[in-house]
């Protein structure tokens, strides 16, 4: 269904030789791969393996003992998340990190605040330059409200939100940041069989229509291999496999690892 | 019933963002400012004026200061009293060295000065969160305390330690010192404290509001917004120590006409503390609740013996004050964690469906 | 100047070493006595994760209550020995009253709320004790029964260094009085059954209930026993000083402490209160007398402000990895 494995374009994200570890526990040893632009890169692998740990390297949120992260062209040793931010990385979280004591447009709205300037004197007054610069970036998150289909709950706290719906919202908020490249960890966890459609829609259009590159975080196989381009395989901390999702699904050592032994 | 909103739509964003969207609230709103700007100053005492509306307003500002910090931000702080002296005496100071100046010139700039030592003291915040930024905040309350009783120059090598505000006028019209009445005082206060409620609802309902949220609710996320949590937080003392620092100033100049060091100590921080919970966190019209209960409970509770004809010993009374806050403290905190606000909210929700249950 | 703050005082404390002896003394008695107050924090917040503000005044409240009831009793013509224990009996009664009193109105209706409301309630029960204890037992100050407690007066002089050092007796009372409950509570949480329960709800209410350990009778053995190292902390100091309401803002001390050793941990409760209690008074003394002096006000608090932007969870306490 993917593009087989053809070079979707040149490389946006290369990390190189990352290692991570937390005190004792190695999180990460010695990882590989790259992410090319606009392509839907999967990241797989058992409970444990390390993934999001990865996610939280290219955020700037961990930073790696060893290795380095390579973002359009420029290399670093860490990465900081304000940078990571501007340059235009996002992401949603296991665990949705929304802001719960906001409503679905206003964690959206936060999306928005690497774009917004104007700064204290105009807030203080609101009426003027502040609040064109609020009416207009209210336009951009009504589009992705749209997108997203959830105009219904725009004024309700999120605390109050079904965990699909707020799953939605998260992404809302990523996608405000007009994001390059999304990195997604998990986004279709805990989600029934149409929430997971929904959910692979907004994706699929993300990628195609508006060219985002997607860095996905997966459990369920039949969704990596139906959406991703290209499959990155963990298992703790290490790479096992990195190829298409034919070429992965049919590699001993991804079988062995995750999909079950002895088949 | 009473509160419906049906068939209020909103045809443009701004519309939609506006603060009071209901058409209902916009009537209370005017009906809260004519009472307080007409009726008030017209029908009431000068008791009720000097002694009930000047303190309550005064201490909704300082409350307003510390929601800042601690509602919308969520940083917690026990220093407020110590920013409210550096603003009374800066405003001092500056009053005493520039007399020709207007005083309200002085007491506004004094938030400034607040401001620059919030900044200073609320610089840990980077590094702690939590309680141990409420006791890095208590090193602030404790030193500045010791300053105002140090540092003599503060208050003008006056050998009781205390200040003494001097008789300004604006306009012609005595403001400060004894020649000043309660209403003209009271007018004072009142145009200083909606003029700035009204900026710290400007501020707070736009993008830095959101801001502050963010960094409240789930500073990592904030952080992978591109949000920079440093200059929010030291934003959010600067903005939270001008307010209470200006409340510090209107409090002498305004309210006590004088101050002892201790006027600024830790029981102001932890009264101010109690309003913001009481009244709601990240609530400005919380803000307002709690101040008028914190502050009018207790003159409720002495006046009530006297009308009631009982003979009770004024200090039994304070000891039955501190009891009865404490108790409804407690008893606030069980029924609505959320505070005044949220009961308030609660309420609204109730004329809406009146007469239906739900 | 640079002479003054850097070199001075260790001139002085070389030249006259019986006083540093002497201060050093001071400040352990302090640190000994704030570390007893922390332990009643650090005994409720590990097993409820309640910050308990009022154990300051939990402290005023039982030394009070327990003053109280021997008053009445030498009224009735009933006084010595017998009467003080008596009276130290009843006054550790009324602690497990109020345990269970706070247990019931206060903790359990507000069980799932965040910790900051939890703080804030117990604002709210140090108000109700204040108001209550100020019209039971008035305002003034009152002398605590030392004698009658068999607390030892009067004080040890030793000539060393050149000098006098003088130890007041009821000082060092107190010291080994800590010391003891310090370890028996040390025991007490590692050892027993109940310990190990009151370890259990400290790390999740949830995760204890489901397996069956009662929450409010935990509870209310909690604050009990913080109500006991109270009355002990209010022995020991009204016997030195008076029992007055103002031990209630000496009590706020504490936090630094806490904020030092860490919220969860007896031994880092010690260890705070000895670098508290020693580094106030060697700073009030030596370097107090440069700024003016009064720096006691507030120098434990930047004390513990400048360890904190070291290591922000404090010495003991845990290191804060945050997952996402």
């Amino acid at each position: 269904m993917s593009g087989a494995g053809e070079a979707k374009g040149e490389t946006l994200l290369a990390v190189d030789g990352v290692s991570l570890a937390f005190g004792g526990v190695k999180a990460i040893t010695n990882v590989s791969f790259d992410i090319r632009k606009g392509e839907i890169r999967a990241i797989i692998g058992p409970n444990g393996a390390g993934k999001t740990s990865m996610l939280n390297v290219v955020n700037g949120f961990y930073h790696p003992q060893q290795g380095q992260i390579t973002y359009k062209g420029q290399t670093r040793s860490r990465m900081r998340p304000y940078r990571a931010a501007s340059q235009g990385i996002a992401r949603t979280f296991q665990n949705v990190a929304l802001f719960r004591g906001m409503t679905t447009l206003d964690n959206i709205m936060v999306g928005r605040t690497l774009r917004m300037r104007r700064g204290l004197f105009w807030q203080m007054l609101r009426y003027g330059p502040a609040m064109q610069e609020e009416i207009a970036h209210r336009r951009v998150v009504e589009d992705i409200i749209d997108f997203l289909q959830i105009e219904a709950i725009r004024k309700t706290a999120v605390g109050k939100l079904p965990y699909g719906l707020q799953k939605r919202v998260e992404l809302g908020r990523a996608l405000a940041m007009e994001p390059e490249l999304l990195l997604l960890d998990e986004p279709m966890a805990g989600m029934n069989m149409e929430e997971k459609e929904d959910m692979c829609r907004y994706i699929l259009d993300l990628n195609r229509h508006f060219g985002t590159t997607i860095a996905l975080i997966e459990h369920d196989i039949g969704v990596v291999m139906d959406l991703s381009d290209r499959v990155v395989v963990l298992e703790y901390g290490h790479k096992i496999a990195d190829g298409t999702p034919e070429e992965v699904k049919a590699d001993p050592k991804v079988i062995d690892a995750y999909l079950g032994v002895g088949h | 019933m009473f509160y419906r909103e049906t068939g209020q739509f909103k045809q443009s964003y701004a519309a939609d963002s506006a603060v009071f969207p209901i058409l209902q609230d916009r009537y209370g709103l005017a009906v809260i400012m004519a009472i307080a700007f007409v009726a008030i100053p017209l029908f009431g005492s000068e008791f009720l004026l000097a002694s009930v509306m000047i303190p309550f307003l005064i201490l909704s500002l300082g409350a307003i200061g510390l929601n800042i910090l601690v509602g919308y931000t969520g940083l917690l702080s026990l220093g407020t009293a110590g920013f409210m002296g550096v603003g009374a005496y800066a405003a001092y100071k500056l009053s005493t060295l520039f007399p020709q100046v207007n005083i309200l010139v002085w007491i506004l700039c004094s938030g400034f000065f607040a401001a620059g030592i919030g900044v200073v003291f609320g610089l840990p915040s980077l590094r702690i969160k939590g309680f141990y930024l409420a006791v890095a905040t208590l090193a602030a309350q404790f030193f500045l305390q010791w300053c105002f009783v140090r540092v003599a120059w503060l208050y003008n090598y006056n050998p009781s330690g205390a200040i003494e505000v001097p008789g300004r006028t604006l306009f012609g019209i005595a403001i400060t010192g004894p020649m000043a009445t309660p209403v003209n005082r009271y007018y004072v206060v009142l145009g200083v404290v909606v003029v700035m409620t009204l900026i710290a609802s400007n501020i707070v309902h736009g993008r830095i509001g959101r801001t502050w949220m963010a960094v409240r609710d789930m500073d990592i996320a904030a952080q992978l917004m591109g949000i920079r949590l440093l200059p929010a937080k030291l934003l959010a003392f600067a903005v939270s120590s001008f307010y209470c620092g200006v409340a510090g100033a209107l409090m002498v100049f305004l309210w006590l006409g004088a101050a002892e060091p201790s006027a600024f100590d830790i029981k102001l921080s932890f009264l101010l503390l109690f309003m913001v919970i009481i009244g709601g966190l990240g609530s400005l019209v919380g803000s307002f609740m709690g101040a008028a209960l914190i502050h009018i409970l207790p003159i409720f509770i002495r006046a009530l013996p006297e009308s009631l004809g009982l003979p009770v010993a004024a200090a039994t009374v304070e000891h039955l004050t501190y009891l009865i806050v404490g108790a409804l403290i407690i008893f606030f905190l069980i029924v609505e964690p959320h505070g005044l606000a949220r009961l308030w909210q609660i309420t609204k929700q109730k004329l809406r469906v009146w007469p239906f249950p739900y | 100047m640079l002479y003054n703050i850097f070199i001075d005082p260790f001139v002085q404390m070389a030249q006259m070493p019986d006083l540093l002896v002497q201060t050093l003394w001071e400040g352990l008695v302090s640190g000994v006595l704030y570390a007893l107050i922390a332990l009643g924090f650090v005994l409720i917040f590990k097993a409820s994760g309640v910050f308990n503000f009022a154990q300051g005044i939990m402290v005023v409240f039982s030394a009070l209550t327990l003053v109280g009831f021997y008053a009445k009793f030498s009224s009735w013509g009933f006084s010595g020995h017998v009467a003080a224990f008596l009276a130290l009996l009843l006054a550790a009664g009324v602690m497990l009253v109020l345990a269970m009193l706070v247990e019931r109105v206060v903790l359990r209706p507000l069980v799932n709320q965040p910790d900051i409301i939890l703080f804030m309630a117990t604002f709210g029960i140090t108000y109700v004790l204040i108001g209550f204890g100020e019209i039971v037992f008035g305002g003034d100050p009152k002398q605590m029964i030392a004698n009658e407690l068999f607390l030892p007066s009067g004080a040890v002089d030793i000539e060393m260094l050149g000098g006098l050092v003088s130890l007041q007796r009821i000082d060092i009372a107190a010291a080994v009085i800590a010391s003891l409950m310090i370890v028996g509570l040390a025991l007490f949480f590692q050892k027993t059954r109940i310990g190990r329960a009151l370890r259990a709800v400290a790390d999740s209410h949830k995760a204890a209930l489901s397996v069956g350990i009662s929450l409010n009778q935990i509870w209310v053995i909690v604050w009990f026993a913080a109500g006991l190292v109270a009355l002990v902390t209010g022995i020991m100091w009204g016997a030195r000083s008076d029992v007055s309401f103002a031990l209630e803002i000496v009590a706020l001390k504490a936090l630094p402490v806490l904020v030092l050793g860490g919220f969860t941990s007896v031994p880092g409760a010690i260890v705070g209160g000895l670098i508290i209690g020693i580094g106030e008074k060697l700073g009030e003394f030596y370097w107090g007398p440069l700024l003016g002096g009064g720096i006691e006000s507030w120098l434990a608090y930047v004390i513990a402000l400048l360890f904190l932007l070291y290591r922000p969870q404090g010495l003991f306490g845990d290191k804060i990895i945050e997952r996402i």
